[in-house]
């Protein structure tokens, strides 16, 4: 086929004069290739899982709210802590996102669209089926996985309540949808950026999702493999992980964690493009230190693949081992604190506002600091001894996941709102949402460091007598910060449907491509690439 | 200040004063144990300066950060600086962070290679994790028992009581005691071998600091040595299953002589239980003897899975009740399934006597309707065993 011809074919499909032409009702979305439709419904499948996790997070509270066992039993407690677990990393916070990506990434580079847009439509929507695969396993006799979101063998092979294969296809697919959502975000940035616009001018939000995607690529087929060894050993009567059968189960906790801790920083490096966006814009002052800020995402990209084994100090491993992941580990604190430092040089000797956006932003730099904190500590192995598997490692990856990249997610969303939806939100009422949220997930997690430290053990369903008090308060947090994320909900469907009406920028700091073109964004942006100088 | 804000405060005030009385905050506790061993302190020093180094740092940047908001802000007339980079101040924060790194990574590192020395100890001792209870074997001795937990079930199952103040039937060490605790002596270099029966256990108590997985088929080491006779308690740490919070550990030190005392009483105890199975052999228990011991046999090791009313949780664990070996499988297939195990189900051979397991089937096999009628005695279950 000649170049001629493929552009007639391509012609064919583009020959409509006005660009908008979309279908209607539930066809657009299923056949959509739109960057921004896929963007939107990858926010809102997110949403869903986030209130769907959420509120097994407030069955595991309700149990916990006081001793002795009331509501479930300790089988399906299990089953609840592990699905939360896996509902929020690979439902509600990778798909956000996600989400994120697809509707900004071309508009923040001057693309039309995304490079691969009918992958992308099939990327999200295998998610939906992947999460109705693990979900319904609740409805099986066999319950739903009850081995922990790190599945850790042989508790999830011989032992295991048999969900292990639903389990295993859930994840296949979901890591199938990751992996493909990655390679688009590759080849997008590197091949359809706007002319003039080098990598070093590209805005730190794509930096951060252009170094995530690597580090996705990278990992995901190692989860894809240790499922599969644990889908093996559990059927077919192999032994990867079964030391009976020459195999060993602390090998499947390395593999396991050679992926999770790069997807730590899947769910983290992005939340700082975000804020990293947004700090300047209300501080109305230019990001300190781009080009730090690049190098230090790629820093903490590449030593997240030396540090996997600091989750797993207790395992027994060598002495020399363990050394050398601590000191790995405690390097990570310096990139990670130059961020830190950007942020607040950048808010120094600003002209400050503090709109919804900035006030996310802002809980984000002083939260995520401390569940950063609560890292290096974790990091030094012989204290590790201590808190590892108690609520301080709880209090800790809650501070970073939650205060960190939810509150980063809100942050983002609150900013785009208005580029998204052609209205300003009802900032009141956002306000309410941002104070009840900030209040309420202190209280849920701040008291779970005095609970690890008092030597509270993770995922038990009942506890000794003098853990009652502090978890009273949790679980009263706990509910309170569920039902306060009902504010978002009602902020959100309030501007869609309606609200003053948004300027193409209407934060006036505001930085980047995205904000030339109108609100809301026309359904196609940047047919003919700006010109970047 | 208006009327409607004053009752509101009002009630705030009156929610959170009511949270703060209630029942045991005198108790409660806010940081990490010292614990009772010269490693224990260690750790603890070690997490004290971290926590003191971290705060320290949160002040300094929460303060500039915050100074910031109040006095760089739009509303108070601020004008943007536009300054956007330093060489200089990005390499001083890049160098202040790794010395103060060093220093934290120095007594890490001393502390660390301390814990790991596990060579010239005095008492060794054997610890199996298993579904959902602890076994301890002591090194040249002829001593080794379980160790269950042994708060009564209508404690934490809840049965006395709603929501509303059932606090006071709860025992003062409820999940944390058990019916046989490991027994150690003070001053003395303890070493402990840890592995696993089934899944990933891991063995913990924080006045030592120590905590170290069971693996299954695998032997970690670990070891403590502690200053004060007491009663130290801890719990399972990794993710073990139905009853992973059930699970807890409790560590007797005993004084040098009081430890010898009752090694000696330990070893008497095991012949005496020989003997008793040897006797056992020849003698013959009625059925309401073996219905008797069988249901309390039952209640401490069966139930956890099989449940008090012999329903089971199927389908990880099957129905006694009018299930197919209790009710028309042979006696030796039912005696040699309790003994052995097969599959998630754990052999009982080292854990019960002959008498136990006579009195256990028999009160499955007569038990819940079940009605066979069968008796079982100690020689039918060494006959199955031999055969």
């Amino acid at each position: 086929m000649t170049t001629d011809t493929i552009n007639e074919s391509l012609d064919d499909t583009h020959n409509d004069d006005h660009h908008d032409h979309k279908m209607t009702g539930l066809k657009r979305w299923l056949y959509t290739t739109n960057h921004k439709d896929i963007g939107t419904l990858y926010l809102w499948f997110s949403f869903i899982m986030l209130l769907t996790g959420g509120a097994l997070a407030m069955v595991i509270r309700a149990e916990l709210f006081q001793p002795g066992l009331q509501i479930v039993e300790p089988d399906f407690f299990n089953q609840l802590t592990t699905v939360h677990g896996l509902i929020m990393v690979f439902g509600a916070i990778m798909p956000a996102f996600t989400g994120f990506a697809n509707w900004m990434i071309p508009m923040m580079i001057g693309a039309p669209d995304m490079a691969l847009p009918r992958m992308n439509n099939w990327s999200f929507w295998i998610l939906p089926f992947a999460f109705a695969i693990l979900l319904s396993s609740f409805f099986m006799e066999s319950g739903a996985p009850n081995f922990g979101w790190t599945f850790y063998a042989p508790l999830s092979t011989t032992y295991s309540n048999g969900s292990t294969a639903f389990f295993v296809f859930a994840v296949h697919i979901m890591g199938i949808s990751s992996i493909m959502g990655a390679i688009n975000i590759v080849v997008t940035i590197m091949n359809l950026r706007a002319p003039g616009m080098t990598y070093m001018k590209m805005p730190l939000f794509v930096w951060t999702f252009f170094i995530t995607a690597y580090l996705l690529i990278a990992v995901m087929p190692v989860l894809a493999g240790v499922v599969t060894m644990l889908l093996t050993d559990t059927y077919f009567g192999t032994s990867f992980f079964d030391a009976a059968g020459g195999g060993d189960p602390v090998m499947f906790q390395h593999i396991f964690w050679f992926f999770g801790h790069p997807e730590v920083y899947i769910m983290i490096l992005p939340a700082f493009g975000i804020v990293s966006t947004i700090i300047p814009a209300f501080a109305r002052k230019k990001l300190f230190g781009y080009s730090s800020m690049v190098y230090a995402t790629a820093s903490i990209a590449l030593l997240s693949f030396i540090v996997w084994a600091h989750h797993m100090f207790t395992t027994g491993m060598p002495l020399f081992g363990e050394l050398f992941f601590m000191y790995c580990t405690m390097l990570i604190a310096v990139p990670t604190g130059v961020k830190v430092f950007n942020w607040v040089a950048t808010m120094w000797r600003g002209s400050m506002t503090f709109e919804v956006p900035m006030l996310f932003s802002i809980a984000f730099v002083i939260l995520f600091t401390i569940g950063g904190f609560s890292g290096l500590m974790l990091a030094m192995t012989p204290v590790d001894f201590q808190y590892h598997d108690t609520y301080f490692v709880v209090a800790h990856f809650h501070y970073v996941l939650v205060t960190g990249s939810l509150f980063s997610i809100y942050a983002g969303a609150y900013y785009w709102l208005p580029k998204w939806t052609g209205h300003m939100f009802n900032e009141p009422l956002a306000k309410w949402h941002f104070w009840c949220s900030l209040i309420s997930v202190n209280l849920l997690f701040f008291p779970m460091h005095f609970l690890g430290l008092a030597g509270m053990p993770r995922r038990i369903p009942d506890y000794a007598l003098q853990f009652a008090d502090f978890n009273k308060w949790v679980s009263i947090g706990g509910f309170a910060f569920g039902l306060s994320q009902l504010i978002f909900l009602a902020v959100v469907i309030k501007c869609i449907k309606g609200g003053d009406k948004a300027p193409a920028k209407p934060w006036d700091g505001a930085e980047g491509l995205e904000w030339t073109v109108a609100s809301p964004a026309p359904y196609h942006t940047f047919s003919t690439p700006p010109k970047v100088d | 200040m208006s009327r409607g804000n004053q009752s509101w405060l009002m009630g705030a005030w009156l929610f959170f004063t009511s949270l703060l009385s209630s029942s045991a905050w005198a108790d409660t506790q806010l940081n990490l144990t010292k614990g009772v061993t010269a490693v224990s302190r260690e750790v603890y020093d070690l997490h004290m300066l971290v926590l003191y180094i971290c705060t320290a740092i949160g002040v300094v940047v929460f303060g500039a950060m915050f100074w910031s908001m109040i006095f760089h802000r739009k509303s108070k007339g601020a004008k943007a600086a536009d300054f956007h980079e330093s060489t200089k101040v990005e390499i001083l924060w890049t160098a202040i962070p790794i010395v103060i790194l060093i220093a934290m990574a120095v007594p890490a590192t001393s502390t660390l290679i301390n814990m790991e020395d596990n060579d010239n100890s005095e008492v060794t001792i054997q610890i199996t994790g298993s579904q959902w209870k602890w076994h301890y074997k002591y090194f040249d001795q002829n001593i080794e028992y379980y160790s269950v937990l042994s708060t009564p079930r209508e404690q934490y199952e809840n049965q006395n009581g709603s929501f509303a103040g059932n606090g006071a039937q709860k025992g003062e060490d409820y999940l944390l005691e058990v019916d046989k605790p490991l027994v150690i002596p003070a001053n003395k270099k303890v070493r402990f071998l840890i592995t696993s029966d089934d899944v990933i256990h891991s063995w913990w108590v924080p006045a030592f600091a120590v905590k170290q997985d069971a693996n299954p088929g695998f032997i970690n080491e670990a070891w403590t040595n502690v200053d004060e006779p007491g009663i130290y308690r801890g719990q399972c740490a990794e993710l073990c299953g139905k009853d992973h919070g059930f699970m807890p550990i409790v560590v007797e030190v005993k004084s040098v002589a009081d430890y010898d005392a009752w090694l000696n009483e330990q070893n008497a105890l095991t012949a005496q239980a020989a003997d008793a199975e040897k006797a056992s052999l020849s003698a013959s228990m009625s059925k309401d003897e073996l219905m008797q011991l069988g249901e309390a046999t039952y209640m401490a090791h069966c139930a956890a899975c099989h449940q008090p009313t012999g329903l089971g949780l199927p389908p990880t664990f099957p129905a006694l009740k009018g299930s197919a070996v209790a009710t028309q499988g042979s006696i030796a297939e039912h005696i040699s399934l309790v003994v052995n195990g097969k599959g998630m189900m754990p052999p009982f051979g080292k854990q019960l006597s002959l008498k136990e397991i006579a009195a256990v089937v028999t009160y499955e096999r007569n038990a819940w309707g079940n009605d066979t009628g069968d008796l079982v005695q100690s020689s039918d279950v060494k006959a199955a065993g031999e055969e």
